[in-house]
């Protein structure tokens, strides 16, 4: 047993030998840089170079329903930008952490995906999450709720109504005859291509917001974020309740308030086209 | 007979809801309908607001009657302040 383990032992380090020799002749030949030309090496202590602060002025509104008196301010705050991530949610919760626990808004994801912290940042609504930061120290950065909205407090909007809209379109699958094997609802490819543009919305408002109609009929219009959903079950193959959900938009206001003003496409942070979607509604209804 | 009192449209909304919180009250347990009054009479009282300050008596209102909706579903019997 000794023996065997031994000559094992004794040939596999000639075999390694014949591998490695020309290996080792490659590395040596692409290893062609001078150290002149390397970038310096870093301190000893290891800690990389500071960058000059750049200060950046936020202009964030305020307001506090503990003292509903009071009128909202535009407070201001100067965040480092180069102590700071790069997006206008990063300086919001670096600001935060550092300078104001007080200040109020919603985030979860910061990747553009959940749709919490849609607000009004230099005039448009858009996420904080999606929104680079302007490197141009000299203007200040301001940052609104969303327009027109009843606030809960600072940059939070209260989005009851709009919840509650989006629960009256009904927005899951309704079907007469389900599949008789009891099984999944099969779609074709073309179907489901249908569906691309629409099933992407993630509410986050920011179209309905933008909307001058949605803000002088809150009550009564469903907006395009809500319309889009709508028609999203709509143009879904495997939904048997078309005509009816039609049905349902068919007054003075849920849908005919749209003007084709398509602030909403200008401002989905997503880059999906609710007025497109609101046209397509249009048009099956005259057809029915 | 002395004329109506006129009001603004605001005013009235104030009244009305004020008026259904009672009646909200009025719905839950004898012994412990006091305990709403009390907690509706300090709900309204609790600010003093100018009569022109439209923005935060609107404000108020939409809050009122957020916490109308809630405390006048059956499911709630008591409150404390």
């Amino acid at each position: 047993m000794s023996v065997s383990l031994m000559s094992a032992a004794a040939v596999r380090p000639a075999l390694r030998k014949h591998i490695a020799a020309p290996i080792a002749s490659y590395v040596r030949s692409f290893n062609s840089s001078a150290t002149s030309n390397m970038a310096n090496p870093a301190p000893p202590d290891n800690t990389p170079a500071k960058k000059e602060p750049l200060y950046k002025t936020f202009e964030i509104y305020r307001w506090n329903p503990d003292t509903p008196a009071e009128k909202p301010i535009l407070q201001e705050y100067k965040v480092d930008l180069n102590a700071c991530g790069p997006m206008v949610l990063d300086a919001l919760i670096k600001i935060k952490n550092e300078m104001d626990p007080t200040l109020t808004f919603r985030r979860s994801c910061r990747e553009g995906i959940c749709g919490s912290c849609a607000m009004n940042i230099e005039g448009g609504n858009t996420l904080a999450c999606l929104a680079r930061i302007d490197r141009n120290a000299s203007k200040p950065l301001k940052i609104y709720p969303l327009p027109n909205m009843n606030i809960v407090k600072d940059l939070v909007p209260d989005l009851t109504n709009f919840y509650k809209q989006y629960k009256s379109i009904e927005p899951y699958l309704k079907q007469k005859t389900p599949p008789t094997d009891g099984k999944e609802n099969l779609q074709s490819i073309e179907d489901r291509k249908k569906l691309d543009g629409l099933y992407e919305c993630i509410l986050c408002a920011c179209c309905s917001t933008s909307c001058p109609s949605y803000w002088w009929n809150q009550e009564e219009y469903l907006g395009p974020a809500v319309l889009m959903q709508a028609y999203r079950w709509m143009a879904d193959s495997r939904d048997q309740f078309g005509r009816e959900r039609r049905d349902m938009l068919q007054n003075q206001y849920s849908l005919y308030r749209c003007h084709t003003i398509m602030n909403c496409a200008k401002t989905c942070p997503k880059g999906l086209n609710p007025g497109k979607a609101i046209a397509q509604i249009k048009k099956d209804m005259a057809f029915d | 007979m002395a004329a109506p009192v006129r009001r603004s449209g605001l005013q009235q909304d104030v009244i009305n809801l004020y008026r259904a919180c009672f009646r909200a009250a009025r719905q839950k347990p004898i012994a412990n309908r006091s305990h709403f009054y009390t907690f509706i009479r300090q709900q309204f009282r609790q600010h003093t607001l100018k009569r022109n300050d439209f923005a935060t008596i609107e404000y108020m209102l939409r809050k009122g009657r957020k916490q109308l909706e809630t405390y006048s579903s059956p499911s709630i019997q008591d409150v404390h302040v």
